[in-house]
């Protein structure tokens, strides 16, 4: 193979590798009860952002 | 006028900026959207303390979480900012992202202008890791939460879009400004100032967004390709680059945020941006 097919395979790797990753970081995150969380903090005035905190 | 892709670029960030803020009468009554929109991310930096704000940040999210006491991680916005990432890498940058077309609108103000040190770049990955990732896990308090410390210390959207605005509608909060909030304006009011003399002075130096985003341009669907047979080597890419970047060099550049600058300048037409390869 040559190097340049090399590459493009590896970058290929590593994309289905990421999508693998978004998939499980996804459905683990929201099955743990992660966007509540984000959710209470968007919601109500971040003190630190606005420099209060 | 003519729709150059350079006007198409300006309106998509437009339409991006209010899609992203579309509560504008919250500035009047200094509350905030508390609608379930804000459980999700907006792919660009925009505080979520910003009355207007439909979203929330992802770099306040991956704080939040991490900095709770339930959670040191956060799956949910990390998978957000992979998918993300993988999808568009640093288009977000140039075409979504509110404080980047901030940062292009100070550009234009008559100024001073200077080319950041490549060294500064570096300096944006040294905010991702000690700010974003590990002061929130590691300084927390008796309960075992974490601060936002990127948020807190540094990012000067949260002063801009969040404290002045909410500043001037809510009194109240007046009575608790401190030294804290002194910091802040003085790191807004230097980075504004960056931004008028470095053409996106707080996304090649500070932005932690733009870091993450930026790794992952070596692996992004949407990407750069420059047709080697048919450059000629002018340079005139290089040249035409915001972000000081040689495309014909580092097509993949983690500093690259696919503007298409480049490629509008390009008298062969070797540069091409976008998902499919080039058959």
């Amino acid at each position: 193979m040559s190097s340049e097919k090399k590459r493009i395979a590896g970058r290929w790797a590593a994309r289905i590798a990421a999508a693998l990753a978004v998939v499980l970081f996804l459905g683990l995150g929201i099955w743990r009860g992660e966007p509540a969380i984000v959710l209470n903090k968007a919601i109500n005035i971040c003190m630190e952002c606005i420099g209060l905190g | 006028m003519k729709l150059t892709n350079a006007v198409k670029r300006k309106l998509i960030q437009i339409a991006a900026f209010g899609f992203t803020n579309a509560h504008l009468g919250n500035f009047k009554s200094g509350s905030l959207y508390k609608g379930s929109w804000k459980q999700f991310c907006a792919p660009g930096l925009n505080c979520y303390s910003c009355p207007a704000a439909s979203f929330a940040c992802p770099i306040g999210a991956l704080q939040a979480v991490g900095g709770s006491m339930e959670f040191q991680f956060s799956f949910y916005v990390v998978g957000f900012l992979l998918a993300v990432g993988i999808l568009f890498g640093r288009v977000v940058c140039g075409f979504l992202c509110p404080f980047g077309l901030l940062q292009e609108l100070l550009y234009k103000i008559p100024f001073p202008k200077r080319k950041l040190p490549k060294a500064c770049r570096f300096i944006k990955y040294g905010i991702l890791i000690i700010f974003v990732i590990l002061l929130p896990i590691i300084a927390t308090d008796y309960m075992g939460m974490g601060k936002p410390a990127f948020c807190q210390f540094i990012c000067p959207a949260g002063t801009l879009e969040g404290g002045i605005p909410l500043l001037l509608t809510r009194p109240k909060l007046r009575e608790v400004i401190g030294s804290l909030f002194s910091l802040k304006m003085c790191i807004l009011l230097l980075t504004l100032l960056g931004c008028m003399s470095v053409c996106r002075f707080f996304c090649k130096a500070m932005c932690p967004l733009g870091a993450i985003y930026g790794l992952l341009n070596k692996i992004s669907i949407y990407h750069l390709e420059v047709d080697a047979g048919k450059c000629i080597g002018c340079g005139k890419c290089a040249k035409a680059c915001q972000m000081d970047v040689d495309p014909v060099k580092h097509p993949d550049s983690a500093e690259c945020i696919r503007c298409g600058a480049c490629r509008d300048a390009c008298p062969t037409q070797a540069i091409r941006l976008g998902f499919k390869k080039k058959p």
